[in-house]
């Protein structure tokens, strides 16, 4: 419900422009459009929100401010005495991080017979993969291939890309989803059996699969409960705080730290995959998230202590659709299949202002600028944005759609007396994803031996920025690679060598010598809010 | 400012908080009871009383607003029964569930699994499908379950209804769902080397074709 009438008297404009709007084709930007508004309003070109590293792998390159504070901060056990010789668990394969990516990495290493356990700072479940809405991409309709897909991905993330893992990526999809659908995911379906696919933003085919708008939710609970008829162990609660090495350098294991207790415990292990998930609640630039709250950015600073080289980590996602109002869900995602489906962004005067599906880093800079410098955004307590308007939804597809096919975002804005079905929504973009992470090769492995890495830590599947749908689809993809991979690496040899944690002390000294003194402590776990209560003086949100 | 009694102690926080921002308003730093903060994960059960209402209310913390008087137990945790079982191997009959949880046919019909939902769902309904294996009924029904636990918190039959529903789910999922022809051909094109040719030519190209490429890419409407 809305009650205040500067929003009110925009939302009669909306209202009045409705049915011209819904039949209306705006036209897609050309290249040089989209170039020149990224270069002026999107978020990863501010200058001033970058800072370049001084240490580690990637000395020289830039990264966001929050990012290089903790890639250079100190090490949480940097004054604890840490008795290696005593060995908590001893496994085959170490997943850290209990995702999609995680537990696919789990199931498959479990398939190839290593002793797989998982550890995770939440509970397994707890991720992105959780949340993510909208879908999964592949190219399995007869109108449709690989090569399609990876055009639509390599384009839309400016020709960036690895083009051995997005080869992966696109080629290994329709397996993904076959897998997925055997473990007994359930997707949309006409009778026949036909998928139900839709565009997303950037898409030329219609490829996007999905369960409603609780794509992700269902992946994850069906992956979580598989990983549990299988017994493999998920030490919960319990966050790596620093890897392990062995003489030669190798991945070897972790070091983990019981998030309540604050007890340590020792971890080690033939192959260690990174499932850390990304960056969200890190909030760069001071956007909310529509991430998880686990989402620290853990699995890079774990990563590049021990000599990993990272790759893109200056590129952010902005999802163009974060909630504007109401403000208790400030931040939360709009899934872009409400885009899909055939809602249009319109502005406070109610002129549709764009075409909806643009790419998520095209669509997220035409709506700032819409809100900055074209001064069309509808101004909010909290700052401001730009009309989705769902109803045009039912007006296409008919009464009842909005329930089928989007019953999570019905829900949740329900929950705030606001009926998308007859009202439109308000929007901003919120800090989505990291497009970039640690480097891997195509079997999943980082610049350091024995070290995997799965979903979006890594970087350089999706170049510089990602479409719709690929990510459920790489964290499933590269979830299972990594979990062949080192499971299959961990059967080549008996023995893990003598540990240690020289590396650390290494890295201290490095800081040292770049002359960096900082309180930091990294890696971060958890953020702090405190909701501007005076007595705290931390905490912007 | 509203005065709210986080499990039981007293503190004055802004009207337009949500439970869960209200406890870190407070100054705590949750660990457990939080996770994706945005109605999808359950991680934030949370049981409240309005003072002078006598009926216990349930939510999820991350997307409710706190009320003056209002009395909260954060339920983080609570033990589900998760029966274990073999995907490959589970017949899909309505014999499975009796094994599995046969306590779903001690349901008194008290209705309590329904009125707690925190997603509003019909959730002796869909306890009633599955006591008949009637398991698309039960996946469909069940779908936008968030797994929080409160249903089976107040359940006097001791049934855990999130884990009977997602048992339901996979075997439909898995074995009542229509084939995907189109996906299976697909799976198995892409394994005969159907595309290899085709991946290959678009992998050579400089990128400045590339670009011309997906410039001019055709989109389906």
């Amino acid at each position: 419900m809305y009650t205040s009438q500067n929003m009110l008297d925009s939302i009669k404009k909306v209202e009045a422009a409705r049915e011209a709007n819904a039949v209306l084709e705006p036209r897609r930007m050309t290249a040089e459009e989209k170039e020149k508004l990224l270069a002026t309003y999107h978020p990863d070109y501010k200058q001033s929100e970058f800072a370049v590293l001084t240490v580690g792998p990637n000395k020289g390159e830039k990264v966001p401010l929050e990012l290089a504070e903790l890639l250079q901060a100190n090490s949480r056990i940097k004054d604890m005495d840490i008795d290696l010789t005593k060995i908590d668990y001893d496994v085959d394969v170490l997943v850290i991080g209990g995702g999609g990516a995680g537990s696919s990495a789990a199931i498959e290493a479990d398939n190839g017979g290593a002793k797989t356990m998982i550890v995770t700072k939440l509970r397994i479940g707890d991720a992105n993969t959780m949340m993510a809405e909208g879908g999964i991409q592949a190219a399995d309709k007869p109108n449709d291939s690989p090569a399609q897909h990876y055009l639509d991905a390599f384009g839309g993330g400016h020709f960036a890309a690895k083009p051995e893992l997005l080869y992966r990526l696109v080629t290994e999809a329709p397996d993904a989803i076959q897998w997925l659908s055997d473990l007994g995911v359930e997707f949309d379906k006409t009778e026949d059996g036909t998928m139900v696919t839709t565009h997303g933003g950037g898409t030329s085919r219609k490829r996007m699969h999905a369960a409603k708008d609780y794509s992700g939710a269902e992946i994850m609970r069906t992956l979580r409960d598989e990983v549990l008829n299988r017994g493999i162990p998920v030490v919960d609660f319990t966050a790596a705080i620093e890897l392990i090495l062995d003489k030669d350098g190798k991945a070897a294991g972790a070091v983990l730290m019981n998030m309540e207790t604050r007890e340590i415990k020792i971890a080690r292990a033939k192959t260690v995959i990174i499932a850390t998930g990304g960056a969200g609640r890190l909030h760069y630039q001071g956007f909310p998230t529509s991430n998880h709250y686990g989402a620290t950015a853990d699995g890079l600073v774990l990563a590049y202590r021990v000599g990993a080289k990272l790759l893109y980590a200056d590129t952010l996602q902005y999802h163009p659709t974060g909630v504007a109002y109401p403000e208790q869900i400030f931040g939360a995602l709009v899934t872009e299949k409400v885009r899909s489906l055939g809602a249009k962004l319109v502005n406070v005067n109610g002129e549709a202002f764009m075409h909806p599906l643009e790419t998520r880093d095209v669509s997220a800079a035409s709506i700032i600028r819409e809100c900055s410098d074209r001064g069309n955004g509808v101004a909010t307590a909290e700052g401001v944005g730009v009309w989705l308007d769902t109803p045009m939804i039912e007006l296409k597809n008919g009464e009842g759609t909005i329930e089928k096919r989007i019953p999570a975002m019905m829900r949740m804005f329900a929950k705030h007396n606001i009926d998308i079905r007859k009202e439109p929504i308000l929007v901003y973009p919120t800090l989505h994803y990291q497009n970039g992470g640690i480097d891997i090769s195509a079997d999943g492995m980082s610049g350091v031996e024995n070290l995997y890495v799965a979903g979006e830590a890594v970087g350089g599947i999706h170049g510089r920025n990602r479409l719709m749908g690929n990510s459920l689809l790489d964290i499933i993809v590269f979830g299972r690679n990594a979990g062949k991979s080192a499971s299959a690496k961990a059967a080549t040899f008996d023995k893990v060598g003598e540990l240690t944690l020289e590396h650390v002390k290494a890295f201290d000294k490095q800081l040292k010598e770049a002359g960096i003194e900082t309180d930091v402590v990294s890696p971060k776990l958890l953020p702090t809010y405190n909701h501007g209560n005076p007595e705290f003086e931390k905490g912007a949100f | 400012m509203v005065n709210v009694f986080l499990m039981g102690k007293k503190y004055s926080v802004p009207s337009n908080l949500t439970i869960m921002a209200a406890i870190e308003y407070a100054g705590y730093q949750l660990v457990r009871g939080c996770g994706c903060r945005n109605g999808f994960c359950g991680a934030c059960a949370t049981i409240y009383r309005i003072k002078g209402d006598r009926e216990l209310k349930a939510c999820l913390a991350c997307e409710t607003k706190v009320q003056n008087d209002m009395y909260v137990a954060t339920l983080p945790f609570f033990p589900l029964v998760k029966q274990v079982f073999d995907i490959e191997k589970i017949p899909a009959t309505q014999a499975v569930m009796m094994q599995l949880y046969p306590e779903i046919y001690a349901c008194i019909g008290c209705n309590a699994c329904t009125k707690s939902c925190t997603q509003s769902l019909n959730v002796m309904q869909y306890i009633a499908y599955a006591q008949r294996g009637e398991f698309e009924k039960c996946a469909e029904e069940s779908f936008d379950c968030v797994m929080c636990g409160v249903c089976s918190s107040r359940c006097p039959a001791g049934i855990s209804h999130p884990q009977v529903a997602m048992l339901a789910r996979r075997i439909n999922g898995k074995y009542l769902a229509p084939k995907c022809q189109h996906l299976e051909d697909r799976v198995k094109e892409i394994k005969d080397g159907t595309f290899n040719e085709l991946m290959e030519a678009i992998m050579q190209k400089p990128i400045s074709e590339m670009k011309e490429l997906y410039n001019t890419r055709d989109i389906e409407k």
